[in-house]
């Protein structure tokens, strides 16, 4: 069983977990102190006959120590982070030579469209598929995610990607993946009853592995 | 409130003739309005826990017949088996009872009304009547809630958090009027908060006794004035969305229905708006509350009084501005997730320093555990690793992986349980002699606390994990999935705890229904603490003072030099304390 | 002593306290309130604009399924309630009470007319087929949907929208009457109000010009622009 985040399979992975070690660090040795220190208190102060409590208000100058700390980290943090958010979704951070699919979300399975072999969405060539989603790997995928009624959510853990699709608006993301193989696609937005079973497989694939796939399928779609 | 004075009395000289029905079941004494709060909200507290065994039951054990399932009908569980349509309305109806019939008025409905008057040294609210509307429209919005489990078609099922439109088209998710309820239940309960607030605030502000000036207040006060301002203002946006969210299932309208115009995202906008102010609401309280009572079990002031006023009230200013953090990848324009992801990383820095604050209160003290203490500690413990994980959740990018996953689940419930409602057992102790002139058994009390403990954290702990795996939230079989089917041994070892947990709470149910009886008969000032509640008999009588008491300090001064014994109370008049300058009636 | 002072004095409790604001307990309460009624128009108000803005078509244009005339008319009348609102609370502030009681049934009046003639609009308006979900199939506006006069997109956020803030509103309204009438019957008539003690009249005035004000925001957003 994998203990961590899950297989690495896509460039986001690199950013992300990097962020979320950086982040599990920081938000560690907070923890250290804390625990630590209140393990320490209740036992170092516990109550004993004779003793009597330090009598004080407070100190202002450890006050502004432990404010100044974690303020500087959450703005270094806030920094950071929004570097990577901007990469990663911001308005302007879908590749230009993305390769497109389109995702339509329904109650409760996936339907993919691919672009076909002029390599364009919304041509004649276009085929659309159930609940199997191919891309090959080593090129930016944009995914164009549509719902045909509720909200739902494309999600892939292993490439560190998700986004709601909401019904009425027209929301494109994009990833890349890295790593050959079969993966799942899962709805991580309860969308209904059959939440739980709206799944897909996710296939990445070599250029020409997929590229063979693409005439077959596209063949299939035509009958 | 010329009739509030009137009727106040001492402890010696009783002379109540209210009839039993307007003394117990129609009163306007804030004290029993807090004691029925008490009362109803921990029966919703049970029921909110009773959903919770089922969806673990389902979890731990998919697809077979859960004991006593048999009562359930066989649209929702045939043969005692949870089904899917059943399985959502669970989690939904969990979340929505814990969060509005449970914590909410345990730490509000309950401690506001039966705190402030005592803490601040009047004889009740402002305005006692409307009080005792805010507890009966509340009590009429969770008979509607708890109705809705049982109209046909079930009971509400899009999630708490009831986004539009799998909430707003009976079409998308399958329930009926069970939707509706829910609509008209939240209304009600938004009317009870807001005319709770109305009277808290008001009381505070005006009704403070002579010498009780803003900064002697305790921070259990602070925090429940602060928390009235925010639901104030939380709520009406909540019932406004309720109403928006009612129309569009039964006269047509369509704010949130894309098909017809409207908006899926304005739901989320509107409801988290109000929801995030709604967090503040579920752990300030809470926060008040274990400040006083640590001060209390370390026998010294708390650290840094006025940082913990301030932050409490930093906290609040903030969670106006961070409500998109709940919809990073919801497809609103990532130009508000930075700004959001800004304004939540910034309110980590007040919880941050409340809790070295109270690290910096048990330093150097002479710590005393009894069972609120050791709630209270806990409280410290658990809520910082709440807290923690929130900080995952609030970069933006570590968000996308995370988001919707068993890893917020764990963060809401490490602040939720291991934060409010650790506090919550221990305020209740330790104002049970106040409410009951009782106490609660101690040694059971102390079986509760660390049984609770060690079940709630192999419950919780674990989510964290499955999180990062990607487990998805309100999954009813995770096993579709091939990457969380290697899960299942840990999602055993959760339900396990879970029911664990569940059964040792009943040694509270049964501490505290027994001791009501059967309690050690508890003296003035048990605790001995500060607080004006404390200079009043064990049960407070009706009317709480004949004459208001003076306040000649803040409510901290334990270990003071001025004294031998290691607490002062606020009312003690000591040879060197003058009188303070009342403040005059106008004209005088 | 001052004059309002006095007044004042009068609605304090009869005994010490930390005054937190000069203000009496029941007009701060009503205060309160006021900021959580805010609270509640804001939503229902900022959802038309994030409706009507953020709509991908156009928007019908005022005075076409809307009367202006007779809701013009009716702002004038709750805006002189509002009026005589002022007066009654200036007549018992000088000791006056029939002059107050005579203000206050104007107000009440005044109150009721327009929400009778709210009734009546929105009577009107359903049986020429606008509705809360739009605009009713086979009626007069379904006509001019038809013929381009009103947009069909934006018909359906239209009546959602107009019904709602404008129905609560009214539902404002109605309590607000209701809650004078009251004073009215079982404070005013008896004489219960007095130079000393007019708490009554100066709270419930509050909450009357907030929901007129509430009005004239609505009048212009909604049946203006």
């Amino acid at each position: 069983m994998h203990w961590w985040l899950p297989l690495k399979a896509s460039t986001f992975t690199g950013p992300i977990d990097g962020l979320f070690l950086a982040i599990l660090i920081i938000t560690g040795i907070a923890f250290v102190l804390v625990e630590v220190g209140l393990i320490w208190f209740v036992v170092k102060y516990r109550q004993r006959p004779g003793r009597k409590a330090f009598y004080t208000h407070g100190n202002t100058r450890a006050e502004v120590i432990w404010t100044t700390i974690p303020a500087v980290t959450m703005v270094a943090l806030g920094l950071v982070s929004n570097h990577y958010w901007v990469q990663i979704k911001g308005r302007n951070s879908i590749p230009p030579n993305a390769y497109p699919i389109g995702i339509h979300a329904k109650q409760f399975e996936w339907q993919i469209t691919y672009p076909g072999a002029d390599g364009k969405l919304g041509t004649g060539d276009d085929f659309t598929v159930r609940n199997q989603l191919h891309v090959p790997v080593g090129r930016p995928i944009m995914v164009q995610l549509s719902s045909e009624d509720v909200i739902h959510s494309f999600y892939v853990p292993q490439f560190r990607v998700r986004q709601d699709v909401v019904p009425g608006m027209d929301i494109k993301a994009w990833f890349q993946a890295t790593v050959p193989g079969t993966y799942e696609l899962g709805c991580s937005q309860l969308c209904g009853l059959g939440h739980y079973r709206m799944r897909a497989q996710v296939f990445v694939q070599t250029q020409d592995d997929y590229d063979a796939w693409m005439k077959q399928a596209a063949q299939e779609a035509s009958q | 409130m010329t009739s509030v004075a009137a009727t106040a009395h001492g402890a010696q000289a009783h002379h109540d003739d209210r009839s039993f029905v307007r003394k117990y079941i129609f009163s306007t004494d804030h004290k029993i309005i807090g004691i029925q709060f008490l009362f109803v909200s921990l029966f919703f507290l049970l029921v909110g826990g009773l959903l919770a065994m089922q969806m673990r039951w389902q979890l731990g054990f998919p697809g077979k017949p859960m004991p006593g399932g048999g009562v359930l009908p066989e649209t929702m569980a045939p043969g005692g088996v949870i089904l899917p349509e059943y399985y959502i309305q669970l989690v939904t109806m969990h979340g929505t009872f814990m969060v509005f019939f449970a914590i909410m008025p345990l730490l509000v409905g309950v401690f506001a009304n039966f705190l402030i008057p005592l803490k601040i040294g009047t004889h009740d609210m402002a305005f006692p009547r409307i009080n005792m509307w805010s507890f009966w429209t509340f009590l009429i919005g969770g008979l509607v809630m708890l109705s809705s489990l049982f109209v046909p078609d079930g009971a509400a099922r899009a999630g708490w958090t009831m986004y539009a439109p799998l909430s707003a088209r009976h079409d998308y998710s399958g329930a009926s009027i069970g939707q509706e309820l829910w609509s008209v239940s939240i209304i009600f309960v938004g009317l009870s908060s807001i005319l709770g607030s109305l009277n808290y605030i008001t009381t505070i502000i005006n009704n403070r006794a002579p010498g009780m000036t803003w900064f002697r207040l305790p921070l259990s006060v602070w925090s429940l004035f602060i928390t009235a301002i925010l639901g104030l203002l939380a709520l009406p946006v909540l019932s406004g969305a309720a109403i928006m969210l009612l129309f569009d299932q039964i006269i047509g309208t369509h704010f949130f229905d894309p098909a017809a115009g409207g908006q899926a995202l304005l739901w989320q906008h509107l409801f988290w708006f109000f929801g995030h102010p709604e967090v503040y609401i579920l752990i300030l309280p809470a926060m008040g509350m274990v400040s006083d009572i640590i001060a209390n079990g370390s026998r010294k002031p708390i650290f840094g009084y006025h940082s913990m006023v301030f932050a409490i009230v930093a906290i609040a200013f903030l969670g106006w501005i961070v409500w998109g953090h709940h919809m990073f990848v919801s497809g609103m324009n990532p130009t508000l997730g930075s700004s959001f992801m800004v304004s939540t990383l910034v309110i980590a820095v007040p919880s941050a320093v409340k809790t070295f604050n109270w690290m910096g209160t048990m330093w150097r003290g002479n710590l005393r555990f009894h069972v609120p203490m050791l709630h209270a500690v806990a409280f410290v413990a658990m809520f910082v690793i709440g807290g923690l994980s929130g900080i995952f959740m609030a970069a933006t990018p570590v968000d996308m992986q995370i988001h919707d996953t068993y890893f917020i689940v764990a963060h809401l419930h490490y602040v939720l349980f291991g934060g409010s409602l650790f506090a919550l057992f221990g305020a209740i102790t330790y104002w049970y002699p106040k409410m009951f002139g009782r106490l609660m058994s101690e040694p059971w009390g102390k079986v509760h606390f660390w049984l609770t403990f060690i079940f709630y954290n192999c419950t919780f702990f674990p989510m964290h994990i499955t999180g990062m795996a990607g487990e998805m939230r309100r999954l009813y079989d995770p096993n579709q999935y091939t990457f969380l089917q290697p899960w299942q041994p840990m999602r055993v070892f959760i339900s396990i705890s879970a029911f664990l947990l569940f059964a040792t709470q009943l040694i509270f149910f049964v501490n505290f229904w027994w001791s009501l009886w059967k309690g050690q008969k508890a003296p003035q000032n048990p605790w001995e603490d500060n607080g004006l509640e404390w200079s009043l008999p064990s049960p407070a009588p009706h009317g709480n003072w004949e004459k208001v008491p003076t306040v000649y300090r803040g409510p901290y001064e334990f270990s003071s030099p001025q004294v031998a014994e290691d607490y002062l109370p606020q009312y003690k008049k000591l040879p060197t304390d003058r009188e303070p300058a009342r403040v005059p009636l106008a004209g005088h | 002593m001052t004059h309002a002072a006095a007044t004042v004095d009068q609605m304090q409790p009869p005994y010490p306290a930390e005054r937190g604001l000069d203000v009496y307990n029941k007009k701060l309460g009503m205060w309160v309130f006021l900021a959580s009624e805010v609270m509640f128009f804001a939503a229902l108000i900022g959802t038309y604009v994030i409706l009507r803005f953020g709509a991908t078509g156009e928007w019908a244009r005022p005075g076409i399924v809307l009367n202006i005339k007779i809701t013009a008319f009716n702002t004038f009348l709750l805006i002189c309630s509002s009026v005589s609102m002022v007066k009654a609370y200036a007549a018992i502030q000088d000791g006056d009470p029939k002059k107050m009681r005579f203000w206050l049934l104007m107000t009440i009046l005044g109150g009721a007319t327009f929400v009778g003639i709210q009734i009546y609009e929105y009577m009107h308006l359903v049986e020429h087929g606008f509705v809360p979900s739009g605009v009713r199939e086979g009626s007069e506006l379904a006509a001019l949907v038809a013929n381009g006069t009103l947009p069909a997109a934006t018909m359906g956020l239209y009546g959602s929208t107009f019904f709602t803030m404008t129905g609560f509103h009214g539902f404002h309204v109605t309590c607000g009457v209701i809650s004078m009438a009251y004073l009215y019957f079982t404070k005013a008539l008896p004489g219960k109000y007095s130079k000393q003690d007019y708490g009554g009249i100066e709270t419930v005035g509050l909450y009357w010009h907030f929901v007129d004000l509430v009005w004239i925001i609505l009048f212009t957003i909604v049946y203006l622009i």
